[in-house]
């Protein structure tokens, strides 16, 4: 394993843990390391890192590998970390902030999640709710697996739980303007 | 002419590298009364005392400022010096630019050398107000009480004892004996407990300078060191003491089963009951609120089988007063209610345990007699789960400290169960491993490296139920991988509290307590069995947690206190108490319900008015209650009362001296 | 009693028959239910992946209608209700964020209007007693497992039942008359969208709390969310085909036992809109109800 040298590296990740700690609210140098969130954490047999050692990268400001890590796209939002964490760190909130922040690098681990989650706003900003159809099919189709979960769709249609058409609202400009006005204060959407 | 002199103290550099020390002194020589002023390193030392003193000498010093540090440590020690430079102590006073001024202001020294002066300039002022004070004496009663019979309290009952004085155990429960009676071995070395407990609180109960007072508790305390009057309630234990022979018949014969509070209910007692065979006194007691006589009238089975009649429904409690020179409180702790945990499902598991329940499963005479077996069925574990700091060291559920004993205890619990059950896994969740002690440290490696049992770094974040096993979940911190377990047995080293009516007690007697309601010491390093309140002190895990040897220890430090007190004869008391100008006195008594401490009353006096005798009340300030607290002499409305050595003028001096 | 409604994106879609049966169990129970006119998204999970203070503003703005009609909302989707308990609270908390958060949503919102959860609504204000007294179909003999999911009763801090071990939706069942199971998987997490964006991981989860509540023997699940009941419903052919398991248990939104239990028609309730039979329990129910109105 490569040899981390301490203080360099702290140097180095003190812009991105400043906007960290600006951003979740939360002081990295609280968490004392009892791995309380990675026991509990659904999401943590999948994880390339546990929240646990996210929390550690940040802490001693080695953002890079945080923000390239798989552990910050496949964290549910769960909270149960956050719920049972000894020391009242908000860890889901740190994931969230990381996720925001390493798609405003453009380094994100997880394409096609993110995609989803793109995919998802784009339908709220056009239609004022989201509609799931055309987030499946176009998630499926952007995610290069158009067969994928294309079984559920006639049954689907079927129970009347998919329409064909989006459920729009009329006045949809209000919520266009409440996009235009994030972007306007720095939201990269 | 007055003759102030003033000493700048340095601290080393804790007031030098803020405060122009120097520059102070230099300043110091203008203000009014000032004769002589200079500065030294460390003025608490021999050689600045001997300073002061060679000072006051030649320069025929008559009152005298030192600016050091807060008074609370070094007004005695500064006192004791110009005392024996043959000044009155009172003569004295501080300007205190550590704390108030230099650790508070350590980056802008120009200011705080304009800020310690002026300190010291107020300081000045007022010493040349003050007035030669005389200390006067209170007698000393030869008696201590110890509240809390537990180990800590019984070593510095028997301490003070051996020394002749006579003290009386004050304890809560039927019996003395503590939290200790419930633990079997104890670390490092794995003495059985009992065997090392008995003896003392065999030799407490025989000596003949200690009377035990179980089953009973504090109601009242007045007065103050040398004099305490506490009212002491003896609970009513429906079994005459001095008629019961112990002989057990009454117990046996009880139709009525309780849980066990000392088998941690993993038992049944009964109504009448001693509640541990080594139980002293060993003669029952009658639990009235379970009791089928004292719930309906009926039964009395205890009563007729009784061969010499000791048992009597109709004894009530009873309320005695007696007067103390000091008092030990020794009341010890509680355990954190883990219930909290829900994620542990503590309450709703049968086999997920504490510490204290476990101690009882490997006692010969708990409710498995010493063989380790689960609470739901009986079975012998064969993988047992400890999680660490449970209630320790979290701030979202529990208390933010370490309670310091249970990473021993638990890697004693973790040799126990190696050693007892054949093919046995030991796992032990830790955060941090704290095993500082004599002998402690090694106690816990032979834990791992010669009894096996495994430690994982990593806090447990939940258990559950599956078929009779319980999932644990947790993280292997050092591999950084998500780990279970399946356990036999879960066991929660939990936190050591303060006792739920720990704070009633500190106020009832009159001290004070912290944010966890552990009792304060009067000095962290210097005065830990102290109280800020003189004539009590503290022993044993009520001042915080504290394993076996260390309650002791402090057991018979807080004894060496008391036994220095009950010595004398007589102690001074503090002459800066409320004075009555009777002259202006209008006998309102708006200050005799401000008092806190009761030490003012009404009194009448005679006075020749125009050649006639007329009798008038006034108020009367009692020397021995007075602690100088202060409070009348602002609810006066005549100014007639004055409290000595911070008097209205001297107040207004200070303030004139900023000001002006 | 009255308060404002958001069913949320899935209500009108896959958890159409969750909106169905809450409409008709809030109609029988007597409560109103005013539905937020031209309601938009709250942004789920997606928002606040994405950017915090469109997370805040989305749901803000259905508050703020909410709000203006002077009326709390009651949310059935747990989701929903999470984001937007999220930002009532920090709404309330915060001026500064209040002027922020009018400012981009160009409407008031002082944090007034207070986000509960549809299953708070019934089991807290309405009352368990007042639900058991019209119920007329009991759930004899049923057996349900509670699953609030991760974020119903989540931070603890402002949450209406006990983080670890809830028990609303128990005492509810036993109020209708049913049988609650107890068990240990009744917050853990099914995984959201990661079902359909990352199967992989999603699947496992789904997996984890089927096969919990299998082993309880209980006849069904009940939960309160959307999002959970296509994991555990939709998917639940899929996932059993992935780990060689047959679970068929049926999955039910609290209402439509609900509804089951106050006598309305399982069918108008949207149950046959599921992809697990439910069949076996409602006929199981009905002979149930039909021998305790001959006897
Ligand atoms: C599971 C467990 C295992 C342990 N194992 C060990 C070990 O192996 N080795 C070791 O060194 N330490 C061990 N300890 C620590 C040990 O128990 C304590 O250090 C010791 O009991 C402290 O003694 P104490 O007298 O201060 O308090 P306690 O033992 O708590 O005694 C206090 C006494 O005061 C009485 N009391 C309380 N309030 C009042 C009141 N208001 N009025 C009158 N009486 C009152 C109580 O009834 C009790 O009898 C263990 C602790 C636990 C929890
Ligand atoms: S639970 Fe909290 S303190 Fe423990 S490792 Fe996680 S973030 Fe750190
Ligand atoms: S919020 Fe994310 S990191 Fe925390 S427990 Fe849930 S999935 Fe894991
Ligand atoms: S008198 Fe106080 S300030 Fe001076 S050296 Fe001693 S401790 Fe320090
Ligand atoms: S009178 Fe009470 S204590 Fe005595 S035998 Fe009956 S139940 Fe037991
Ligand atoms: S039977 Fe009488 S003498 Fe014997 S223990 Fe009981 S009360 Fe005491
Ligand atoms: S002594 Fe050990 S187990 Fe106990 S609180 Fe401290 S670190 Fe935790």
């Amino acid at each position: 394993m490569e040899r981390i040298e301490l203080t360099a590296a702290w140097a180095k990740g003190q812009e991105v843990l400043a906007e960290v700690t600006k951003e979740s609210g939360v002081r990295a140098s609280k968490c004392y390391q009892c791995g309380k969130c990675s026991a509990g954490c659904p999401v943590a047999f999948a994880m390339d890192k546990t929240p646990r050692e996210i929390m550690r990268l940040v802490q001693l400001g080695l953002m890079d590998e945080a923000l390239q890590s798989h552990t910050i796209w496949l964290c549910a939002s769960c909270d149960t970390c956050s719920t049972r964490c000894p020391r009242e760190v908000d860890i889901a909130r740190v994931m969230e902030t990381l996720r925001i922040i390493a798609k405003r690098k453009g380094s994100v681990a997880e394409k096609k999640m993110d995609l989803f989650h793109d995919l998802f706003l784009k339908s709220v900003e056009n239609n004022g709710r989201v509609h799931e159809l055309g987030l499946i099919l176009g998630f499926n189709i952007y995610g290069m697996q158009p067969l994928k979960d294309a079984h559920f769709g006639p049954s689907m249609l079927l129970k009347g739980k998919l329409s064909p058409l989006p459920h729009t609202i009329k006045d949809n400009g209000e919520v266009k303007k409440i996009f235009a006005n994030v972007r306007k204060r720095g939201g990269k959407l | 002419m007055k003759r102030v002199g003033v000493f700048i103290c340095h601290c080393g550099t804790n007031i030098s590298a803020a405060v122009d020390c120097e520059k102070v002194a230099e300043n110091a020589k203008s203000f009014p009364g000032v004769a002589y002023s200079t500065d030294y390193k460390y003025m608490c030392a021999e050689p600045g005392q001997e300073l002061i003193k060679k000072a006051i000498k030649e320069q025929k010093l008559d009152r005298i400022v030192v600016a050091s540090c807060s008074p609370r440590m070094h007004e005695p020690t500064f006192r004791r010096c110009i005392e024996s430079g043959g000044l009155n102590a009172y003569l004295l006073e501080m300007a205190n630019i550590r704390e108030h001024c230099s650790w508070v202001h350590p980056d802008d020294k120009e200011r705080a050398t304009i800020k310690a002066t002026d300190l010291v300039k107020m300081a000045v002022a007022k010493v040349m107000q003050n007035e030669a004070l005389v200390r006067s004496t209170i007698p000393i009663t030869k008696r201590a009480l110890v509240i809390g019979g537990g180990i800590a309290g019984i070593q510095a009952a028997l301490d003070i004892a051996n020394t002749g004085h006579i003290v009386d155990v004050v304890e809560k429960e039927p019996s003395i004996g503590g939290r200790m009676a419930q633990v079997d071995k104890t670390f490092p070395t794995l003495d059985c407990s009992a065997c090392i407990l008995t003896p003392k609180m065999v030799d407490v109960a025989n000596h003949p300078n200690v009377n035990l007072i179980t089953y009973s508790e504090i109601e009242k305390v007045e007065g103050y060191v040398g004099n305490f009057d506490v009212t002491i309630r003896k609970k009513a234990r429906s079994v005459d003491l001095k008629a019961c022979t112990g002989c057990g018949t009454c117990i046996q014969k009880c139709p009525t089963k309780v849980p066990s509070e000392f088998e941690m209910e993993m038992m049944d007692r009964k109504a009448i009951y001693t509640p541990f065979p080594q139980a002293i006194p060993n003669k029952p007691v009658i639990d009235r609120e379970n009791c089928r006589y004292f719930k309906s009238g009926k039964c009395g089975v205890c009563q007729k089988v009784c061969p010499t009649n000791a048992v009597d429904f109709t004894q009530e409690d009873e309320l005695v007063t007696e007067r103390y020179g000091a008092i030990v409180v020794a009341t010890g702790f509680d355990l954190f209610d883990e219930s909290v945990y829900g994620e542990y499902g503590y309450g709703k598991y049968k086999d997920v345990i504490t510490g204290l329940h476990f101690e009882r499963l490997l006692n010969a005479s708990g409710p498995t007699m010493g063989k380790i077996k689960r609470p739901s069925d009986g079975k012998i574990p064969q993988n047992v789960v400890f999680i660490k700091c449970v209630g320790s060291r979290d701030e979202a559920k529990g208390k933010a400290y370490c309670s310091k004993t249970c990473c021993m205890y638990t890697a004693k619990h973790a040799t126990l169960v190696r050693e007892k059950i054949k093919d046995s896994n030991a796992y032990v969740f830790y955060m941090d491993v704290r095993t500082p002690g004599k002998g402690y440290d090694e106690f816990y490696t032979r834990t791992t490296d010669q009894y096996g049992a495994k430690y994982i770094r990593g806090r447990v974040s939940k258990i559950y139920e599956k078929g009779d096993k319980l999932i644990v979940w947790g993280e292997d911190t050092l591999l950084g991988r998500p780990v279970e377990i399946e356990a036999d047995m879960v066991v929660l080293a939990t936190a050591m509290v303060a006792k739920a009516d720990a704070a009633k007690l500190a106020q009832m007697v009159g001290f004070s307590y912290d944010q966890n309601h552990f009792y304060t010491e009067a000095h962290p390093k210097l005065a830990p069995v102290e109280t800020h309140t003189a004539g009590v002190f503290l022993a044993g895990a009520c001042q915080g947690p504290k394993d076996i040897p260390e309650s002791v220890a402090q057991a018979s430090a807080a004894a060496v206190k008391v036994c220095g007190l009950l010595s004398k004869e007589e102690m001074p008391t503090e002459p800066i108490i409320s004075a009555v100008n009777e002259a202006i006195c209008s006998g309102c008594g708006m200050c005799v319900p401000v008092c806190p401490y009761t030490a003012i009353d009404l009194k009448v006096i005679q006075e020749r008015i125009h050649g006639k005798t007329v009798s008038r009340k006034v108020a009367n300030v009692n020397s021995g209650l007075c602690q100088g607290c202060g409070a009348c002499t602002v609810a006066c409305r005549s100014a007639a009362l004055n409290l000595k050595h911070f008097t209205n003028e001297q107040i207004l001096a200070e303030v004139d001296a900023l000001c002006l | 009693m009255k308060y404002a409604y958001y069913p949320g994106c899935s209500l009108s879609s896959t958890g159409v028959e969750y909106d169905i049966s809450t409409k008709k169990v809030a109609k029988s129970l007597g409560i109103e239910l005013w539905e937020i006119p031209e309601w938009n998204c709250c942004g789920a999970s997606s928002a606040h992946l994405t950017d915090h203070l469109l997370a805040l503003a989305l749901p803000a703005r259905n508050l703020a209608i909410a709000e203006e009609k002077g009326l709390d909302v009651a949310i059935p989707c747990a989701a929903c209700y999470a984001r937007c308990k999220a930002t009532e609270v920090e709404v309330r908390n915060s001026k500064e964020m209040q002027e922020t958060i009018s400012a981009v949503i160009e409407r008031q919102y002082t944090g007034k209007s207070q986000a509960r959860a549809l299953l708070d609504v019934f089991v807290n204000d309405l009352g368990l007693e007042s639900i058991n007294t019209l119920v007329n179909k009991p759930l004899k003999d049923l057996k349900v497992v509670s699953y609030y999911g991760c974020l119903l009763v989540r931070p603890p801090k402002l949450g209406f039942d006990d983080a670890e071990d809830p028990q609303s939706m128990d005492k509810l069942i036993e109020a209708l008359g049913g049988t609650p199971v107890d068990w240990a998987f009744k917050t853990e997490c099914c995984g959201a969208a990661h079902a359909t964006t990352k199967s992989e991981v999603g699947f496992p989860m789904i997996e984890k709390i089927l096969t919990a509540a299998k082993e309880t023997g209980a006849d069904c699940i009940a939960t309160a969310c959307p999002l959970c009941m296509s994991n555990l419903d939709m998917r639940q052919t899929q996932v059993g085909a992935k780990y060689g398991q047959n679970y068929s248990l049926p999955v039910f939104y609290f209402t439509e036992l609900m509804g089951i239990a106050l006598g309305i028609n399982p069918q108008e309730l949207g149950i046959s809109k599921h992809f697990v039979d439910v069949s076996g329990i409602v006929k199981k129910l009905n002979e149930a109800a039909g021998r305790r109105d001959t006897a």
